[in-house]
């Protein structure tokens, strides 16, 4: 295409009248609950794995299911769900970034006694003032 | 041939205004506007007189360092605590309240309208609520002098628990006072970089495809995106300082459960973007004139969009360099290094470009010329004298010495303050409708550099001599007083306050200009870009007539054409068609 | 000024998506920023300080879940709105965002019992490191329930006269987001103990 012709093809769009497909909301939400109860009882089996996965794993999944089903992040514009990817994509590079610093309490040349007594004593205590 | 789509007024008057006709009051028109050229120039006055401010804040302390111990004229004496609330104050507000105020938001408010062709901001309201906010945060920042313990001083990093606790900085008050002010110019270029990456994707003019926007528009958009991502961690990281300064929290007390290193990290994972979020719109701007009076085709439009992504995204993998000797892992500051050094390859790309943009071109050396000349030049030196202090091994020496202050007043300085004089010189004529003086102009341009060169030069060898930042007196340390680094410190101060002096031209130059200057007319620079299409100052509503765009911002020297420049909005005639 | 005064620019639409949806997503995608600076320094502290779990174990994993549920709910509303809208029945748009709003309220009104609750047994903002995050991010959180729910009711008083529908959706993507916080907030705060 030439670059008049180019020019040509872009006109501005006036306010679109793009409605998304509105599926059983209804439905979806019950889905939600159960998952929500799942991960409630999860944690009292006491099986660190599953009490892992349970809270965490399925609060990935409901997030996922408001963003496609409540959100319509699907049947956006694409460049919407790859703006949201790099946000958390981002996100990872600060935590990747920082934790390293964060999570140690000790290095080469120094210690960081407050938060290796912390939870020493934290192991007994009763989790008020610390 | 295009037609303007259904719906989309082609007239600006149907929105409620005609150009022309309003009767407005002084109140609606300078204080209550929503025209986005008003706000322009709202943050644009604001900044320049916080410049001012900045300004004699460095001459102050440096006064101090050039004379220790000696009454300051026009101040007082400087004690070592105030000495640290200058330092600090300068710095916050040379970044939050110059140079991000006008180069982002003042150039950002007054092009993209007109050079996307709209009639203003998708926002206006939100536009206008986003100045009121800035201006207020600029308030609540200078009353911090006025409390009791004075103005903040733990440095515009406030790396706690200096700045986390009232009996290390003997600011309590001012800490706060400081940290609500930066919090709330957060918040307002926040608002104001909506308005300008929804109106730059949304209210394009018919035709004007993602190639044909300026390259200016496209930096500020991109630099607003930056800003967005790269503040969010650290208004997290604020709130929590506040808790920490007031509610007794610990989130950066180890002997709480906290780390200070964690605010480092959010501070800095905002503070490298930041400095890009500064010379983006620099960049951006040097390239508009570059090309004008060259008159000749940008070198590269799509290759300096695909560098400044890649720049955006590599800025936010390169910040714990501002940190290799805070106690971070060590391997970390190995990748630090590698993406540091990694990231001065686009930026020079784009230095390379530019030339190649002169190269072979018609020079012009009016006075916007002139500064654009220059942002070239000293940023390059800033630039290299990045490469030091990005390589850890070398930092370990470099960091906190007058090196760094040197390096980054070196890229700095040509972002924020050339780019300012490089904008306001070249865009002048559209804003005030007149021309200013070419004489003023570059005696102006002269003193500036040959003082900037002055006070930073020096600084680059006593900060490698080994003269460490926020010493208030440098008697403290006999082994640094050399008598040629004093000579040096003295010849920065005298440097100062050259550059001081050299700006009461530019002052002349503006206010006389507006009443007494050469009436500009509507395309004074022969230029391209559609904001050259409508009066000089542009009304209410920007064009009488909605344009639709057919070509690209840069097409200067076509071979065939009479003229050697060809607007965007000019229609082509069936003959030219052939003719192409 | 009326809500007709605006910008030529307000009404194209380059990008195809409607100025007001564009800038929701926009807004939205800075929120992940702030939220997740802040979660992220709180799993960084939590993963390394294995005793905050003591202290966890004092939230009241019952007002959570009910929170839970409470949001998931008024989502639920929020959505059905926008379906409203899109069918331009204003007045039952209106009627489902008030709903949407009344769950953030009921949202609000658990915290407020609980937080009284936790504070009354000595566990305040200053009481450690895992109370200090506790109550910030939730409050930030909070804050952000109130603030939906307050435009909320502003945009229901149009919406229910027809007006401004494509608001609904708007609004309705930034409630979806607070709940999809308040979805991690939940296991973070409450069950990881």
């Amino acid at each position: 295409m030439s670059q008049t012709a180019e020019n040509a093809a872009v006109h501005s769009v006036p306010e679109t009248e793009d409605h998304v497909h509105h599926g059983n909301y209804v439905k979806i939400w019950a889905i939600l609950v159960v998952l929500l109860i799942i991960s409630v009882l999860g944690p009292l089996t006491g099986i660190r794995s599953l009490v892992l996965f349970a809270a965490f794993g399925i609060a990935v999944i409901k997030a996922y299911m408001v963003a496609k089903n409540f959100m319509h992040v699907n049947v956006e514009r694409r460049w919407v769900k790859y703006l949201l990817i790099t946000c958390l994509a981002f996100l990872a590079i600060l935590f990747a970034g920082v934790a390293p610093d964060i999570m140690r309490h000790q290095g080469l040349h120094w210690d960081n006694y407050a938060a290796k007594q912390a939870i020493q004593s934290g192991s007994h205590g009763d989790g008020k003032h610390e | 041939m295009t037609t303007p789509a259904t719906g989309a007024h082609a007239h600006a008057g149907s929105h409620g205004h005609e150009p022309g006709h309003h009767e407005t009051s002084f109140f609606h028109k300078y204080l209550w506007s929503t025209d986005h050229k008003m706000i322009a120039m709202q943050y644009l006055f604001t900044g320049a007189a916080l410049a001012l401010i900045g300004g004699y804040l460095a001459y102050v302390f440096r006064m101090q360092l050039a004379f220790p111990g000696h009454v300051v004229p026009g101040y007082g004496l400087v004690t070592p605590n105030r000495y640290n609330s200058l330092v600090t104050i300068h710095g916050s507000i040379m970044i939050f309240w110059v140079a991000m105020p006008v180069l982002v938001a003042a150039f950002g408010n007054f092009l993209i309208p007109l050079m996307i062709g709209c009639d203003d901001m998708v926002f206006p309201r939100i536009n206008r609520l986003s100045y009121q906010i800035f201006l207020l945060s600029a308030l609540i920042l200078l009353s911090s002098f006025l409390v009791k313990g004075g103005a903040f001083g733990g440095a515009w990093t406030s790396y706690p628990p200096l700045s986390a606790k009232g009996i290390y900085n003997l600011s309590p008050l001012g800490s706060t006072l400081w940290l609500v002010a930066v919090a709330l110019e957060f918040v307002a270029f926040l608002l104001g970089g909506l308005n300008f990456i929804v109106t730059t994707m949304n209210g394009r003019a018919p035709g004007m495809r993602m190639w044909d926007i300026p390259v200016v528009v496209w930096m500020i958009v991109i630099a607003s995106v930056l800003f967005m991502a790269s503040v969010g961690p650290l208004i997290a990281g604020a709130i929590m300082l506040l808790f920490d300064q007031r509610l007794g929290t610990g989130f950066f007390d180890p002997g709480r459960g906290g780390d200070p290193l964690l605010w480092q990290h959010l501070f800095w994972f905002f503070g490298h973007p930041e400095v890009y979020v500064v010379l983006l719109p620099a960049l951006g701007i040097v390239a508009e004139i570059i090309t004008v009076f060259a008159r000749k085709k940008l070198f590269g439009y799509r290759t300096i969009l695909y560098t400044t992504w890649a720049t955006g995204v590599l800025s936010f993998v390169v910040w714990a360099h501002h940190q290799f000797i805070a106690g971070i892992d060590p391997r970390m500051a190995n990748v630090f290094t590698i993406t540091t050094l990694l990231i001065s390859v686009p930026i020079t790309e784009m230095i390379f470009v530019y030339i190649a943009t002169l190269y072979g071109g018609s020079i012009q050396f009016t006075t916007p010329m002139l500064w654009a000349l220059s942002f070239i030049a000293e940023f390059l030196i800033g630039g290299v004298t990045g490469i030091f202090l990005g390589a850890s091994g070398a930092d370990i020496y470099f960091h906190d010495t007058y090196f760094v202050v040197a390096h980054f007043h070196y890229t700095f300085f040509p972002s924020a303050i050339i780019g300012m004089f490089a904008g306001l010189t070249f865009w002048y004529p559209k804003m005030f409708g007149r021309m200013l003086n070419e004489t003023l102009g570059k005696i102006h341009f002269w003193g500036t550099i040959i003082a900037f060169n002055m006070i930073f030069l020096p600084l680059f060898i006593t900060g490698a001599a080994g003269d460490q930042r926020r010493i208030y007196d440098y008697a403290l340390f006999p082994e640094q007083m050399r008598p040629e680094l004093q000579h040096l410190r003295q010849l920065s101060t005298v440097g100062v306050m050259i550059l001081m002096t050299f700006q009461v031209f530019f002052l002349v130059n503006f206010f006389w200009s507006l009443k007494h200057g050469k009436r500009a007319g509507e395309n004074p620079w022969l230029s391209n870009t559609l904001e050259w299409t409508v009066p000089s100052p542009p009304p209410h509503g920007n064009f009488a007539e909605l344009p639709t765009v057919y070509r690209g911002p840069y097409e200067y020297a076509t071979p065939g054409r009479k003229e050697d420049y060809w607007p965007q909005n000019a229609p082509i005639t069936p003959l030219e068609e052939g003719a192409l | 000024m009326s809500t007709t005064a605006r910008s030529i620019a307000n009404l194209r639409s380059v990008t195809g998506i409607p100025t007001a949806r564009l800038v929701t997503w926009w807004v939205i995608a800075s929120e992940i920023f702030i939220f997740g600076g802040l979660l992220a320094s709180y799993v960084m502290h939590r993963l390394a300080h294995p005793e905050w779990g003591i202290a966890a174990s004092h939230t009241n994993t019952a007002a959570g879940a009910t929170n839970t549920f409470v949001l998931l709910t008024s989502s639920l509303f929020a959505v059905l709105a926008h379906k409203a809208a899109d069918a331009h029945d204003g007045p039952k748009a209106a009627k489902f965002l008030r709903l949407t709003a009344l769950g953030g309220l009921v949202f609000l009104t658990i915290k407020g019992l609980e937080w009284t609750h936790e504070i009354r047994e000595g566990f305040v903002l200053a009481s450690g490191g895992f109370w200090s995050f506790y109550y910030t991010v939730a409050g930030l959180h909070a804050l952000h329930v109130l603030a939906g729910l307050i435009i909320m009711l502003v945009f229901a008083v149009d919406v229910a006269k027809n007006e401004n529908l494509p608001r609904v959706q708007c609004i309705g993507l930034y409630w979806h987001f607070v709940d999809i916080i308040w979805i991690f907030l939940f296991p973070l705060l409450y069950i990881a103990k």
